[in-house]
């Protein structure tokens, strides 16, 4: 069957979505990082004595810049993806 | 979701250095090689560093309530194998560590050794023996992909737990609590990441089948079976 792959994507893709729904309805949740959450259990085990010991170089100043990077990051992997596939396809004489 | 930075004391991101540095070394070996002696792969290559450059930055919701990002590095296992694909991730997360404050450049030995060596070795033995096994070339590829992105977590959590042993039960304690976030948060996101890097094989297949075989990805004995049975 033709599309078949596609059509199980798709369909994971669906309930991932039906999933994250289910879920939001069910109270409030902060949706924040896993990284941050294990910050909270590294302080529930120390006693909340641990600091980290270096900070990072840069930081992105707020939300819009670092969701700017990582687009920027999603944007240029697409890009190749796309660029190279086609490379492919037409090397082989078009299909 | 790497190892933030200044999150692992001293010795212990020495140590994940130490064990990542040589992978990466081999890894650039290989590529080096590849350049020389396979310059028809190098596209390929390319999309999978690609690839591990948008499946991680896409922050998504899970069961748990809070956020993760897939790791795209199935993929780069399956076509290379681990030692390349280290290097691969060792690109995206040095990206990060400089520009998103995500991940760290102190962690980055760990963080390397988790998504780049770990989780690919653990797809690309699945794919392997899956294939070997007769299995079906997409669920291969969905298994392998699968299970290379939660044993990233899975590891992320056992770096976590031996910097952090708790008071009470030690490290296998506190391993608990990490694989509670991280490894449930990852369970949807792994799976979802097997299906995408399946239907994204598909069409490399489509593409460049003749580079598949080259690369000993696949047999030509499994190209056939598939392409007999078109998908």
């Amino acid at each position: 069957m033709r599309g078949k792959g596609e059509f199980i994507a798709l369909a994971a893709l669906a309930i991932f979505f039906l999933g994250f729904i289910f879920v939001n309805s069910t109270g409030d949740h902060e949706w924040g990082g896993a990284d941050g959450e294990a910050e909270g259990v590294i302080a529930d085990l120390t006693g909340g004595a641990y600091r980290p010991w270096i900070d990072p170089v840069w930081e992105p100043p707020s939300g819009e810049i670092e969701s700017l990077f990582f687009s920027l990051q999603a944007a240029v992997g697409g890009l190749v993806i796309g660029y190279f596939l086609g490379y492919y396809r037409r090397a082989k004489g078009a299909s | 979701m790497h190892i933030m930075e200044g999150f692992l004391p001293h010795p212990w991101w020495e140590i994940w250095f130490a064990l990542s540095l040589p992978v990466v070394v081999y890894g650039a070996y290989n590529i080096n090689r590849l350049i020389k002696e396979q310059r028809e792969a190098l596209p390929l290559l390319a999309v999978a560093g690609a690839f591990v450059f948008v499946l991680s930055s896409l922050k998504l919701p899970s069961v748990t309530g809070s956020c993760s990002h897939p790791t795209g590095t199935g993929m780069g296992a399956i076509l290379f194998g681990p030692g390349m694909t280290s290097v691969l991730a060792t690109i995206v997360l040095v990206y990060q560590a400089f520009f998103l404050a995500h991940g760290g450049l102190t962690t980055l030995g760990a963080n390397v050794f988790s998504m780049g060596i770990a989780g690919p070795f653990v797809g690309y033995l699945i794919y392997k023996a899956s294939m070997r096994s007769g299995l079906n070339l997409y669920a291969a590829v969905f298994l392998a992909a699968t299970m290379a992105d939660f044993a990233t977590y899975i590891v992320t959590s056992i770096q976590l737990a031996l910097a952090f042993p708790a008071s009470s039960g030690g490290a296998l304690a506190s391993l608990k609590a990490f694989a509670a976030i991280f490894a449930v948060t990852q369970i949807p996101l792994a799976i979802v990441e097997g299906v995408v890097t399946a239907l994204m094989f598909k069409y490399i297949l489509q593409a460049r089948s003749d580079v598949l075989v080259r690369l000993k990805v696949v047999s030509p004995k499994a190209l056939s079976d598939i392409k007999e049975a078109t998908v």
